[in-house]
């Protein structure tokens, strides 16, 4: 018998929920853009609604992390991935988070007329799920190359941040009766970007997992 | 000046400062078997290195070698070259005894005498012809006995017996009898194996305060008590050396795959 079983057993498990809980937040995201995009406030709310069950998530993986870290006392790949684990989950928690800022604002601004700039917001949105799909393939694929190449295209997201900024600013002076929704947008501009942020966390701690190696605050 | 400071109190690089002791090209062999295969290593001075390994692996082996403990058993054969403060161990018309001197031994078992506890630590000294002087010598046993930690426990009993103290108490009498006589090289053969989780922190923390002193050596089977007390860490495996380098980059993120295995309890 394989002494160690329980321990792969354990670590697969910890794989599966963080899994999981990146699935929730892809889907938080999708969903609370949807609510915002297709002004569909019953969804917003339905990501409001979902947000315990990634908290509850958070939590366990949290808790499943002190256990193995007690009870196991991992080192070296299993260490590095167990640590990166515990860092990963309260990032993509937060993820979540800004998921359900960007459902409120949704529900607010559907009451209110449709502004254009929504549309710059969608690409921003696509471009962030896109890359929270590939960090969390190359999680699990232990993939640091991949993890690298997800990392240099967040200046994309930041890209469009800026345009949306702009453009957000330039409408809130050529027409000032929309500059509340403006504002709006622009905070639901500014959770995009930092969902790119997070990603790029994310990333750094597969490049940890996969290589023992710190590129955090690197550049 | 506070940037400085902080720079200070960094941890030391392991491998910084002298080497201690230089191994070269060593081989080793029981009869026909040979249980070391060209070992090359060097110990820095006033560090602990830790031996981790499975069972049968050479470890101990190796560590015996550092003070010629091997020269007893017979049919056994070293080839190659160890050398401690860069003189040759096993040059033609080396002392040994004098050598144990200067590299002290603990091992897995306690093993004090039937004999007092000051006697214990004393029996070095007297054996060696280092002091009679009766005034020196307890000063000399006092300062063993406080260095290994022992003094507070045992200073109003020393003429008790020693195989009257418990295991743990027992053992740090042993490295007080090593220590008397003043080592430079501390040989530590599992010497925690034998205790209940008080004893072997007690001597963890007994290691972490020596090395300030001495260069040790420690052969241990618990990989958690190589990470606590170790700078540095060497693997063996199949009687070669398959991988040294810091505790702390050994247990993170090793360089050898063979050595990740081992630590993540992949086999062995």
């Amino acid at each position: 018998m394989d002494p160690h079983r329980h321990l792969d057993d354990e670590l697969s498990s910890l794989r599966d929920r963080v899994l999981l809980l990146g699935g929730e937040a892809e889907m938080a995201l999708d969903r609370a853009m949807y609510a915002l995009t297709g002004r569909d406030s019953d969804v917003a709310r339905q990501v409001l609604d979902h947000d315990d069950r990634v908290d509850h998530l958070e939590v366990e993986i949290d808790r499943q992390c002190i256990d193995i870290i007690a009870l196991r006392q991992p080192a070296a790949r299993d260490l590095r991935f167990v640590i990166s684990v515990a860092k990963m989950a309260p990032v993509l928690e937060r993820i979540a988070d800004h998921a359900c800022n960007i459902a409120r604002a949704a529900i607010d601004l559907n009451n209110e007329p449709e502004l254009k700039s929504v549309l710059d917001l969608s690409r921003m949105a696509d471009h962030a799920l896109k890359m929270l799909r590939a960090a969390l393939d190359a999680f699990t694929s232990n993939d640091a190359v991949m993890a690298r190449e997800i990392i240099k295209s967040d200046s994309a997201i930041n890209d469009l941040y800026n345009h949306t900024f702009h453009r957000l600013i330039e409408l809130m002076v050529t027409e000032p009766a929309t500059a509340t929704r403006d504002a709006r947008l622009l905070f639901v501009a500014k959770h995009l970007e930092r969902i790119g942020d997070y990603v790029t966390d994310i990333c750094e701690l597969t490049v940890y997992m996969a290589e023992a190696a710190f590129i955090k605050h690197s550049n | 000046m506070h940037r400085k400071r902080e720079r200070d109190v960094v941890t030391p690089e392991p491998f910084r400062g002298p080497a201690k002791v230089v191994v070269r090209d060593l081989n080793f062999f029981y009869g026909k078997v040979q249980a070391l295969h060209n070992i090359s290593l060097e110990i820095p001075e006033r560090i602990v290195m830790a031996f981790i390994g499975p069972s049968g692996c050479g470890k101990s082996t190796f560590l015996r070698t550092l003070n010629r403990m091997n020269d007893v058993i017979p049919a056994t054969r070293v080839a190659g070259h160890i050398s401690i403060d860069d003189r040759d161990i096993y040059a033609p018309g080396t002392d040994v005894v004098e050598l144990r001197r200067r590299v002290g031994m603990v091992f897995q078992k306690s093993n004090p005498f039937p004999k007092s506890i000051f006697d214990n630590v004393a029996y070095g000294l007297r054996i060696n012809r280092i002091t009679n002087d009766r005034h020196e010598l307890a000063n000399r046993v006092e300062e063993a006995l406080k260095d290994a930690a022992l003094w507070n426990e045992v200073k109003d009993r020393l003429k008790t017996s020693a195989l009257s103290l418990s295991g743990g108490q027992q053992q740090r009498l042993c490295i007080a009898r090593a220590l008397a006589i003043r080592p430079e090289v501390l040989l530590m053969d599992e010497p925690a194996s034998a205790l209940d989780p008080i004893a072997t922190s007690k001597i963890e923390e007994l290691i972490f305060d020596l090395k300030k002193q001495y260069t040790i050596v420690i052969v241990t089977h618990n990989m958690q008590q190589a990470a606590r007390v170790s700078d540095t860490t060497a693997f063996f495996l199949l009687g070669k050396l398959i991988e040294v380098n810091s505790t702390e980059k050994m247990f993170t993120a090793p360089n050898e795959k063979l050595t990740e295995d081992y630590i993540t309890g992949r086999f062995g």
